[in-house]
């Protein structure tokens, strides 16, 4: 649910990176946090164990520039991709305006792909959410792991409904700016239409 | 509408910021925030200045979806509720009307008593302020700011 403050001429949106456990949402965000400059983002907050593995969220508050005099903020966040953690990321996706899904290139990781993919749909169509509503875009990370699927299987196994669909290194950040940007623009271009 | 989008008018937001400005006072506190439950700072008044607001205002909202959960799990209504002691600051957190969450921070000026009385009635107005504004929202004709804006608009957002 996008945050229109006529006051204050901001506008927020929530932007959401799902994925399956170590797919690299949170390398992503990372990746964007070190390579913004300092006035346009805020702290990146991990709530994270002590291993590393995201417990709760991360969040990364960004700030874009102006349209027409309002200042656009995105907010993003990713959820825990570890199976067990599921109650923790339907709240993450609570009020959501866009989502990145990250899947894991690697030929060992497709059915975590795919069960993570349907997890998202059950868990926003709880919500009353319809993931083919929403601005969605999709990134296939560590494209560098050797036994990686061919974009073509991930194509056809992630993304039956064609949307757009970004090649990335998280790591070296290869790709993490276009799936930002392409999941930013869809998300304004809906607020401009109001919504269906 | 799958989206609804959430609109603060000037009306209403100088209403919010005047009950928030009122707590800082009568409750002594330091500062008070008001957060929507997805973490956007709505309103913030008192010693601001020096506080990560935005950072603040995201994990108080992770807070509260947090207990919200855990009293769904428990079939209990929802935490509307809750307060944490530190050495120098408190805080007291308190879901207004199932929409916003209002924060209060304060230390020893004040108490917790002191801080309960006056979210009470401060709650009951921001209650009113926030119904208010939700029927002014879904209002027809509400058009969204946004329906001017070109593809240009957005693309220029991006060509840095
Ligand atoms: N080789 C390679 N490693 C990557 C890439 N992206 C992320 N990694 C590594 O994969 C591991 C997991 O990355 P995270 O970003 O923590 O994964 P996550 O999706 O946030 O995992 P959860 O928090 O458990 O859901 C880390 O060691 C990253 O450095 C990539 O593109 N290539
Ligand atoms: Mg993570």
């Amino acid at each position: 649910m996008s945050f229109i403050n006529l006051m204050a001429r901001e506008i927020n949106c929530k932007i959401v990176y799902y994925g399956p456990g170590l797919c690299g949402k949170t390398t992503n965000l990372q990746y964007i946090y070190e390579r913004t400059n300092p006035e346009a983002k805020g702290k990146m907050i991990s709530l994270a164990t002590e291993t590393d593995r995201t417990l709760f969220f991360d969040f990364l508050p960004l700030a874009l520039g102006e349209i027409r005099g309002f200042k656009t903020r995105f907010y993003l966040y990713t959820v825990p991709g570890q199976v067990f953690y599921d109650a923790s990321r339907k709240l993450i996706l609570k009020g959501v305006d866009g989502v990145v899904f990250v899947a894991d290139s690697q030929i060992a990781r497709m059915e975590a792909n795919q069960e993570s993919l349907e997890n998202l749909r059950t868990n926003l169509a709880e919500q009353g959410y319809s993931l083919d509503k929403l601005p969605y875009v999709i990134q296939y990370n560590k494209r560098d792991m050797p036994d990686i699927g061919s974009v073509e299987e991930l194509r056809e196994l992630l993304n039956p409904t064609n949307v757009p669909e970004f090649e990335a290194c998280a790591r070296t950040g290869v790709g993490v700016f276009d799936t930002l940007k392409a999941v930013a623009k869809l998300v304004l271009t809906e607020l401009k239409r109001g919504g269906p | 509408m799958v989206n609804p989008q959430m609109v603060m008018y000037e009306e209403e937001f100088n209403q919010i910021q005047t009950v928030v400005d009122h707590l800082v006072k009568s409750a002594n506190a330091r500062s008070v925030f008001i957060v929507d439950k997805n973490g956007q700072l709505i309103a913030a008044s008192g010693d601001v200045e020096h506080l990560d607001t935005t950072s603040l205002a995201s994990l108080t909202a992770g807070n509260i979806a947090a207990t919200g959960g855990m009293a769904k799990l428990l079939k209990e209504n929802e935490f509307a509720t809750q307060f944490h002691e530190g050495e120098r600051a408190n805080v007291y957190i308190m879901l207004v009307g199932n929409r916003v969450i209002l924060v209060v921070i304060f230390d020893a000026k004040s108490s917790l008593g002191l801080v309960r009385l006056r979210v009470k009635k401060a709650s009951e107005e921001l209650n009113h302020i926030f119904e208010n504004l939700l029927k002014k929202v879904a209002e027809p004709g509400g058009e969204s700011p946004f329906a001017e804006i070109t593809d240009e608009d957005i693309d220029n957002l991006f060509n840095d």
